[in-house]
């Protein structure tokens, strides 16, 4: 495993962004920022810049005018990115799923990668949730490397 | 010969020891605010993910005015460490800092541009101190080469005290601390003080990171040489001063512009010109 390789999984900037979240969700991401659970540990940055993030963490569900602004972040992160659905909403709609504006879960718009569930999702749940979006970076990462 | 290997030193240490800095800062300030915080190592990590990212770039330009704010810096480093004039180093230095805002000005984003007006700002509050810093040392040497600050037997300090408080004010813009961190910060990355770094992604933030380290040495030169006799004074006083700011960035809150310019303009450039008065006279009563 080459330096860079190394320094990706050890240096993961986030970039959170909140689809049409009822903000439950969104205050646990902020919590995992505190000394409490301090993800700076980790390397882990809230960047709150596109360019900058690795990972997009997403709340809640995509509604017809959050969609535009969803793919619009995806498509403005440069390679490689993971993205990570915290939160029920994320993973499936949840219980706004039958809503006349909703398209259901963040998957509806561009590819996801880890499932945070929860409602709200725990900090510990959220941190475990980037850990794991991390392995999914090696993986896409050493593919990068064998195409 | 000996000057080449002393550049080529420089070039490669002087990055390896501001990244070490840099995380040794980032470790600090989180145990100042509670937090267990990164590894040390952990900017030479964000700079090798950095240059392993794919690069994206508006234009030509916003890559040629990264490059050059790398090379002035890298410039202004070597003049300095090959003890070479002062009012060169000062005027490299600012060169690199406006090569950095034209890279700023040279996309459409409206934060960027923000980020940019603001670094004018902040060269407008520290470009006086430095230039009185370089006529203190020139009213007390009578030369501006830093080379000759080595032949001297008593320090800087000695005769230059007010002249090294006004610098570690103005320390604090050039190493973007609070409460002056306004164009861009090592903080509020949610912010729009990120500004000036907003439109700049990979390998080009790497370089812009890296040409910080180069700065952060520089500016602790800056700082060191105000007792080259032994150096290690001078390097412990360069420690000193960083932990001074890293202090400073922890109990203050981000002030506006107008607060810098006032801080840096009235103490800065009163206490500079009391201690170039108190020289003028020293030296006339020496004569």
């Amino acid at each position: 495993m080459g330096i860079i390789n190394k320094s990706r999984i050890k240096s993961p900037w986030l970039l959170h962004y909140d689809g049409s979240s009822c903000n439950g969700c969104d205050i646990e991401i902020l919590a995992c920022l505190t000394p409490v659970y301090d993800v700076e540990r980790f390397g882990i940055i809230n960047t709150g810049n596109p360019k900058h993030a690795d990972i997009l963490l997403i709340t809640g569900g995509v509604n017809n005018r959050a969609a535009r602004v969803v793919k619009n972040l995806y498509e403005q992160m440069p390679e490689p990115k993971v993205v990570v659905a915290v939160g029920a909403c994320a993973c499936t709609g949840g219980i706004f799923h039958d809503c006349y504006n909703m398209l259901g879960g963040i998957n509806k718009v561009i590819p996801v990668d880890v499932y945070v569930p929860g409602c709200a999702a725990r900090p510990e749940a959220i941190i475990d949730g980037v850990v794991e979006a991390l392995k999914v970076l090696e993986i896409k990462t050493a593919k990068e490397v064998a195409v | 010969m000996n000057q080449l290997i002393i550049a080529l030193l420089v070039i490669i240490i002087a990055p390896v020891l501001g990244g070490l800095l840099s995380g040794v800062d980032r470790v600090l300030t989180a145990r100042m605010q509670g937090r267990v915080g990164p590894p040390v190592l952990q900017p030479f990590y964000d700079v090798f993910k950095l240059l392993g990212k794919e690069p994206i770039a508006f234009n030509q330009r916003q890559i040629m005015w990264a490059l050059g704010y790398l090379a002035l810096m890298i410039a202004s480093l070597l003049i300095f460490c090959l003890g070479g004039d002062l009012l060169i180093i000062v005027f490299t230095m600012a060169f690199a800092a406006v090569s950095f805002i034209l890279g700023g000005f040279s996309v459409k984003s409206p934060y960027s541009h923000i980020g940019s007006q603001r670094e004018l700002l902040q060269m407008l509050a520290y470009e006086p101190v430095l230039i009185l810093l370089a006529i203190g040392v020139y009213m007390q040497t009578g030369s501006f080469m830093v080379g000759n600050l080595f032949k001297q037997s008593t320090p800087l300090l000695v005769s230059m005290p007010l002249i090294l408080i006004a610098l570690i004010i103005i320390l604090t813009i050039k190493m973007r601390k609070s409460p002056f961190d306004l164009s861009t910060s090592h903080h509020g990355h949610q912010e729009l003080i990120k500004g000036i770094t907003t439109e700049y992604s990979g390998p080009y933030l790497a370089l812009i990171e890296v040409t910080h380290w180069y700065e952060l040495i520089l500016v602790l030169g800056l700082v060191a040489m105000f007792w080259l006799q032994p150096i290690w004074v001078g390097i412990l006083l360069a420690l000193v001063a960083f932990f001074i700011e890293l202090v400073i960035d922890n109990i203050c809150a981000r002030l506006t512009w107008d607060w810098m310019l006032k801080v840096t303009w009235s103490s800065g450039i009163i206490l500079c010109l009391i201690n170039l008065g108190i020289i003028y006279v020293q030296g006339k009563g020496g004569m």
